[in-house]
Order: structure tokens, then sequence, then C-alpha cells
């Protein structure tokens, strides 16, 4: 079954699922016809809140995005989520397990998940986690959380599509020199310390507190933390609103943010 | 990177309530091994949710394992709402303990594929490299 760019598009817009999840596979297999669609787009008018979510792996992103999802569907909003996971380099193949931990939401309408493999790209993200985002935008989700794979320090693409990006860590993963280090933590408007529970949580986030500007403490498997992150991250949104930043480049953005050097 | 052929993109999970996933993350790992993309949804799914996923997904294929004796009502449901739901393109395959003579209906209810016990982890994956047609 082959649909033209113009029908794709229009049920796109109409929020046809299959279409929708269609076109990302288009997209990611670098087929013609989804470039096609992608031009025929429109982003709806109201802007989506796109908030990225990285951090180290293991660290609990999944399970703060599925905390996330149920805190925005209270709030009646649709989500949407691109959860990104490593392919392997020997294989090609990969096991996508981010949204096990998100199955509660698979038969919401209002939610729609697609797990993407990184396919050999570097950086964080898919090759086509940008113009996956762009499908989701023309279908009017209102918060669209992207999740990177668990990252080192320099897997920071995220910067470049999610206006507003936390950051995930963990107690115990350094001491306060970690905590200084560039790179993630730097770019991060937000960083959240989940597990929150855990041994060392209080040093670890003395540590954070001294060098990030933004530390949120989250138990996420237990929904805790979460309405203060929701609460900043609106914030977030609203200033961003207020000074026009959200319509800026990259590295204006970047600049913003304080980094040293753009892209 | 080189533009490649896609790779397949497979679900693999449970459904109902059967916590029998040890064989299910064998054939998970095998098919990545394979090159294969696997959408791992885990334990405890409820056919509505493995629909759902599989569409979001864009799934070639949907791989069920079910230890629970329930394969009877729960790989027709599947079936049933992938067809109601205009997905009736995306291949139903199945494992676990079903007895052979509950096979023969099921296929003929659309279930492509059914692998019980013993089954050589290859013959999963030919099966899977096979469906590697447009859908």
């Amino acid at each position: 079954m082959r649909l033209d760019a113009a029908t794709l598009a229009e049920q796109v817009a109409k929020v046809d699922v299959r279409a929708i999840a269609r076109v990302m596979s288009l997209i990611e297999n670098r087929d013609p016809v989804g470039t096609a669609v992608l031009a025929q787009l429109t982003p709806s008018r109201a802007q989506a809140s796109v908030i990225g979510i990285t951090g180290y792996p293991g660290t609990g992103k999944s399970t703060l995005i599925d905390q996330l999802i149920t805190a925005y569907r209270r709030l009646g909003q649709k989500v949407g989520v691109l959860a990104v996971d490593i392919s392997s380099p020997i294989t090609g193949g990969a096991v996508l397990g981010d949204r096990i931990r998100m199955q509660q939401h698979a038969d919401d309408p209002k939610v729609f998940i697609r797990s993407m493999a990184t396919r050999g790209h570097q950086g964080g993200l898919a090759h086509a986690t940008g113009e996956a985002l762009r499908v989701l935008e023309a279908a009017a989700y209102d918060m669209i959380l992207i999740e990177t794979v668990g990252v080192g320090q320099n897997e920071l693409d995220i910067v470049q599509i999610a206006p507003i990006v936390v950051a995930v860590v963990a107690p115990g993963l350094g001491d306060e020199i970690q905590a200084m280090k560039a790179g993630l933590l730097e770019v991060a408007d937000i960083v959240v310390m989940n597990k929150g529970d855990h041994e060392g949580a209080d040093r670890t986030m003395r540590d954070l507190q001294a060098q990030c500007r933004m530390v949120l403490r989250t138990v996420a498997h237990r929904d805790e933390g979460i309405l203060e992150l929701i609460a900043v991250i609106a914030e977030y949104r609203r200033i961003q609103d207020l000074n026009g930043s959200r319509c800026g480049k990259t590295t204006e953005r970047l600049v913003q943010r304080g980094a040293t050097s753009g892209s | 990177m080189a533009v490649a052929a896609a790779p397949l993109r497979i679900l693999i999970g449970k459904v109902g309530l059967d916590g029998h996933d040890r064989g299910v993350k064998l054939v998970a790992r095998a098919l990545r091994d394979a090159g294969v993309e696997i959408i791992y949804t885990g334990l405890h799914q409820t056919p509505e949710q493995v629909v759902a996923t599989a569409i979001q997904e864009d799934v070639h294929a949907i791989g069920l394992s079910i230890h629970s004796g329930a394969h009877n009502s729960l790989l027709p449901r599947v079936l049933h709402l992938l067809r109601e739901q205009g997905a009736g393109d995306i291949a139903l395959f199945g494992g676990g303990i079903i007895p052979d003579e509950d096979v023969p209906r099921l296929k003929a209810a659309g279930v492509q594929m059914l692998f019980g016990p013993a089954t050589p982890m290859q013959s999963i994956v030919n099966f899977v490299k096979a469906l590697h047609v447009e859908h």
C-alpha cells in the first residue's frame, strides 16, 4: 500500500495515526516520498512545546517520560514522544525498549509514541528525529517529548531541536568535579536528579546545585517531583515566549545557554 | 552512513497474564543480531496495546509469545483489531506453548506462523527475514 505525498500530508494533518507512522518510516528510510511529504506539511498554528529529555544511561529517562505523559494528559494535552535508542554498530539491529516504561499510554488515542533507532547517527538522536518532530508538529500534538539515547557527555544534538532540554542524572555517578565538567549539564536548561530516594542523593543534589542553575529532585516511579518539573518547564516556556527566543537560531540558543561555541 | 536497505521493524512482546519472558527475550536478542529493529513491549500487554503500538511503530510484523493457554482468544483478537484499524497488512506470528490441535485453526484465522518449544532460533530468524516485503 503506497500513497502519494499529497494524500499522506493530508492524512497527517488529520491526525491519521497510520499515516503519521508511515511518513516517519519513509523519512527514516530516506525515501523520496518522505521528503515530499515534509515539504507539504504545515506546522499547526498552536505551537507545540518541544522538550528534550537526555541524560546518562539508566537514570530513568523513560520512566520520567511515562510520568510526564500522565501529568500532561491530566491537563488535557495531546502528547507525542520520540524515543531514540542505539542501533548495533555491528549488525544494524536494535532492541528499542524505551516504550516498555510507557506502555500504559499505548492505546490512549491522544498519545503517540515512536521508537527510533540511531542507524549509525552520532549525537544522541537518529538522523530522522528532527523531521519526525516536524510530522508531530503538523499533527498538532501539544507536548512533544524527545528522549535521546543514554548519552555520555558530548551527544548534544538535542539542543538543536528542542527549545527546552532536561538532563536526567542519578545519585552516585561521580563527585562534584563530574558536575563541573562541560557538556551535558552545561547545555541543559533543567537538571533532574532522578532516583532521589537512593543512597547519596542529598550529596549529589548539593554538588549539582553548586554547579547548575536549575536542579530538581524526582523519584519518577513514585510520581514524586513531577508536578514541580512540569511547573518549571511551563515557566521556561513562558519566558521563552516572552523574549521570543523560541524562534531564535540554534547558535543563539546555545549562546543563551552559556555555551562557548555555536552549533 | 550509506543508504542501506531499510531495516525490518518487528514488535515483540507478551500478551495477557503470563510472566514467562525468558524465551521471548532470547528471540528479541537473536533478531537484533540478525539486523532487525525490535520494538520490545515487555509483559502483560492487552491486544489493544499491542495493535496501537504496532501501528504507531509502523512495524512489518508482530511476534507474540504466549504460555498462558489463552492463545485461542488473544491471537484472533489481535488479528481482529488489526483489520478493524486498517492494519491487516501487518503480519502476526506467535510462539510458546500452543497445542498442535490449535495450530490449524489459528493459521486459518490469519496467524502466519506458530513456533513451538525447541524451535531452532534460526527458523524464527529465517521466517522474519522472509517478511521483508513491501507492506
